[in-house]
This record gives C-alpha cells, structure tokens and sequence, in this order.
C-alpha cells in the first residue's frame, strides 16, 4: 500500500493520525503451553508435600502415566483424522450435489446436509454406535467393526454436513461473472466448475475447513462416552487405578486440556493468518 | 436452412424478455451482416446489455427470434456450447480467471473446449497478447493488471476462439479514464481487421467513428437506428435527441 504518502493542502479527510493502529497483541507461543503445564504440575505437588508420607507424589504419578496418556491422544489424532478424510470426502460431493441443476439432486442433499449439521454430535456418535454391526460380512468374508471404526464414522457425519456447507456457500461466493465468462467460452457446466469455480473456492474454503477440523479434533473426547480407548478413558482408567485419589482429578485433566490447547492453537493460529492472506489478495 | 454470408449474421426479430414481471425488451429487432461494427446505446436500464446477453444464449427470451448464422437461439435443444463457440463475448468487469496467468487465460478455453494442440494454441495466445499490445504480461496474473490491461487480455481470450462474432458488454464502463483509449484502440484494430462486433456503449465518440450502424434503445424498445452521421447529426426522435443533448 502506497496510498499514505499523499501530500495534499486540499481540505480532505485525513486518516487521525497517518499510521494504521497496529496494537501489540499478546500471542500465545509454545512455551507458554509448557510453563502453564508446569504450574499444573507443581502447584498440586507442593500442596501435597504434607500429605500422606506413603503416596507417590502427583508429578511422578502423572509421569507414569503420561505415555499412556499421549498414546491415547495419538488415537484421538487417528480418529480425527479419518473423521476428516470420511467426512470431507463425502461432504464434498454432498456440497457439489448441493449446486445440482438437477432438482432432486439438490433437495436430497440439501435434506441430507441440514439433517447432519443440526444434530448433536454426540446422538449421531450414539447411532453410530448402537446402530452399526460389530461385524459385516460381505459374501464369505467378515470384516469386524471395532468401536473406534464406529466413532470415526459417527464423527465423519457432522464434519460431512458441515464441509458439504464449505463447499456451497464458498461456490455461491464466487461472483456470477465467472460463471458467465466460463460460459461465453463455451466452456460446458462441468469444465466451468472443475476449471474455473472449484479452483478458486480452495482458497475460500481452508480456513473454515480447517476450523472444523480443530472443533473435530476436541469433540473427539465424545468418543470416551461410548467406550472407545482415547485419552479421556485412559485418564479415567488411570486414576481409579491409582484408587480415586482426589489430589490427582485436576492435574490429569489439565494435562488433557493441555496437549488439546498444544495441538489446536497453532491451527487456529494458522486459519486465522490464512484468513488474513487471502483476504489482502482476494 | 443454412445460413449463407449475404444473409444477416445476427438477426434479432421481435425479442422479448422479462425478468418476473419486469419487462425490459418489448419487441427488439435487428440484423447484422457480416464484418460490420454496431454500436447499441441508450439509457441506463434500457436493456442494452440484456439483448445482447440473449444473443449468445446467457439470457433466455421469452418470445421472438434470434438468428446466429441461421441457428435459432430460443429453441429449447439449442447446443449452447456450440453457440458460444461462434459468439465471443467480452465483460464490462473483465470476469478474467483470477488464477490463471494472462496466457494461461487465454489458452485455456481452446485447449479445454475445441481441444487444439497446446504447443500450437500457445503460439497463437501469444501472437493474440502480442495484438493487443500485452507484450511481457503474458504470465502476469489478473490481479497485478491495470482494468485496461486485463480488459484487454479477456478480448484476447475471446478471440482465442476464433469467434465469428463478438459481443462487447460496456466493456470501458468499468475503467480509469486513461485507460479507456488502450481498450477502444484494441476494438477498432478488430474493427478494421473485419471482426463483426456488437458493441454496447457509452462512448459517443467512438461509436461514431467506428460503427457501421448506431441503434438507440429506451425503455425496451428501439428508438431509432441509423448510419453514425445521419443518427448523430439529423436524430428525430424526441428521447434520442434529449439522451444526445445530455450526453454530447
């Protein structure tokens, strides 16, 4: 931008003060992360200095299970992940069949994305569930459907009808000029769309995309209800085995808060610079 | 009936359109021969710009005839892509793709749509840039153009196509002042070349100099045609000598 070196005697309106208002704002860096997740840890420690002589002290309990623990969050990962995948994949042809000029084809997925994106996750992992076998069989061969299957599946349903409505809604953003330029090419609807409208719409798309994915990501927990063996079971399990001391409940869930805060932050941050950038170029 | 050169390339007869219950053609027709220059013009909201968007199909009429070299345009089974490949169209906002380079612009659609060698629509994209004086902006992207410079990119992709017939949509409407000239200069080169070209426009002057025939439109209707020096000089009508009294 050049425009603020204008010099001018003219009675115009000037910007206040010349320099756009560039606010120091405080960002959160990894360390951060880390002193926090080490108040978390300490500060029971200390408490508990004068407890029972006989207990382990909540660091080296925590520490013990803490391979445990990021193992289960690792699965957490693997679940978003193909969540993800399922759900783009599937939302992305249900957000094409959303811009259908075939009428049905539009009124079916329109039904279908409105039926998904206005449910509570959690009663679609719960049909997911209880609704799916725990083992197809396909002629001779069967193909068992462990409970983590049947969590990705439930997951992929909202992130299908939240993607199929990424993809329409940044269709129906591009100006109708592309369209018609593509069409007065003699381009057919199907190149227009592939060559010209869905090229464009990348850009508009990954940052909500992405948001999604971080709000897949921290409602991947839900899967604990259901039994399924993420980092939130695995907390449970450990701390009853260490016998339901009380001391233990917050420091273990700050450390699961934490290694979520770690992991989804920097996405946010990423979403919000891409935002930015392809705001600035259009 | 196949169309032969001495009948009329376009031939528009007694169009109607409506969008809902607003009418905006109440009966238009005109003829263009081959290789001539006309030149629509009017006030705002008289529906230049649709009549010629129903010409290459963008708009659908509701009664009357269009006539592309003797295909009929209002008919139902009309090949649409076929149509377009005949009728190039240029945009008062350009529409150029904004992620494709300006050669890539203007190779795309003869590589994608009449499927020709790209070594040889290569050599032909870049003979067109070069046309209208684009030289060494061929792999500059949309948005680092000045308006008169993408303008003209995206005549070069129409004419990427080879179109027997081109529709300018108040294709200077949009641009700086200083830029208006590149653009018209572009157009009359094509002019002279014998392009046949329909133009809706709002430069008098250059409508003047360059057209074979001016019509004036109001309100859905034509008002009055004629060759650019009768029509400017000797207008009859009431409301085209008013428009020309406020435009001139």
């Amino acid at each position: 931008m050049t425009t603020r070196n204008y010099k001018t005697d003219l009675p115009v309106m000037m910007p206040v003060d010349g320099k756009p208002k560039n606010r120091p704002r405080f960002r959160l860096k990894l360390w951060h992360g880390a002193v926090l997740l080490g108040i978390c840890l300490l500060s029971p420690t200390l408490s508990f200095a004068q407890s029972d002589a006989g207990q382990a002290s909540v660091l080296e309990v925590l520490l013990r299970w803490m391979p445990l623990l990021l193992k289960g969050f690792i699965f957490n990962l693997v679940i978003s992940v193909f969540a993800m995948a399922i759900g783009t994949g599937v939302g992305a042809m249900l957000g094409l069949g959303q811009i259908s000029l075939h009428g049905w084809v539009r009124k079916l997925a329109w039904a279908i994305t409105q039926f998904f994106r206005n449910s509570p996750w959690l009663v679609l992992l719960f049909f997911a569930m209880f609704l799916l076998p725990f083992q197809l069989r396909i002629g001779g061969v069967t193909i068992p459907l462990p409970d983590w299957l049947k969590a990705i599946i439930g997951l992929s349903l909202p992130v299908m009808a939240n993607v199929s409505e990424i993809v329409r809604g940044a269709v129906t953003s591009l100006p109708s000029g592309q369209w018609e330029a593509a069409e007065s090419l003699a381009y057919s609807r199907r190149q227009t769309l592939w060559l010209v409208i869905l090229p464009q719409c990348v850009k508009r798309m990954l940052p909500p995309w992405m948001n999604l994915y971080s709000i897949l990501t921290m409602a991947t927990v839900l899967a604990s209800i259901v039994g399924v063996s993420e980092v939130m079971t695995l907390t449970g399990q450990a701390l009853a085995a260490e016998g339901g001391r009380t001391d233990l409940l917050a420091p273990f869930y700050s450390f699961v808060l934490i290694i979520f805060f770690i992991y989804c932050y920097p996405i946010a941050r990423w979403t919000v610079y891409l935002e930015k950038k392809f705001a600035v170029k259009g | 009936m196949s169309w032969t050169e001495d009948q009329p390339m376009v031939s528009v007869r007694d169009v109607h359109k409506s969008f809902g219950e607003l009418e905006v053609l109440k009966g238009v027709s005109l003829d263009v021969m081959k290789g001539e220059v006309i030149c629509i013009i009017g006030p705002s909201g008289s529906g230049k710009s649709t009549l010629i968007r129903c010409i290459n199909a963008l708009n659908d009429i509701q009664q009357g005839s269009i006539l592309v070299e003797g295909i009929e345009v209002h008919d139902k089974h009309l090949d649409k892509l076929e149509l377009r490949k005949k009728v190039g169209m240029v945009f008062q906002q350009y529409n150029l793709f904004p992620h494709k380079t300006a050669l890539e612009n203007v190779m795309m659609a003869p590589i994608r749509v009449l499927k020709e060698n790209k070594d040889d629509v290569e050599k032909s994209a870049r003979a067109l840039i070069k046309k209208v004086r684009l030289e060494g902006k061929e792999n500059s992207y949309p948005g680092e153009l000045s308006g008169g410079q993408q303008q003209r990119v995206a005549i070069a992709r129409s004419l990427a196509m080879k179109p027997d017939v081109i529709l300018f949509d108040e294709v200077t409407a949009a641009l700086d002042p200083e830029t208006v000239n590149e653009v018209l200069v572009t157009i009359k080169d094509l002019a002279e070349e014998g392009m046949t070209c329909i133009l809706v426009t709002h430069e008098m002057g250059f409508a003047r100099e360059v057209a074979d025939h001016i019509y004036f439109t109001d309100r859905g209707v034509i008002v009055e045609h004629g060759k650019p020096a009768t029509f400017f000089d000797e207008a009859k009508d009431p409301r085209t000598k008013e428009f020309l009294s406020q435009i001139l």
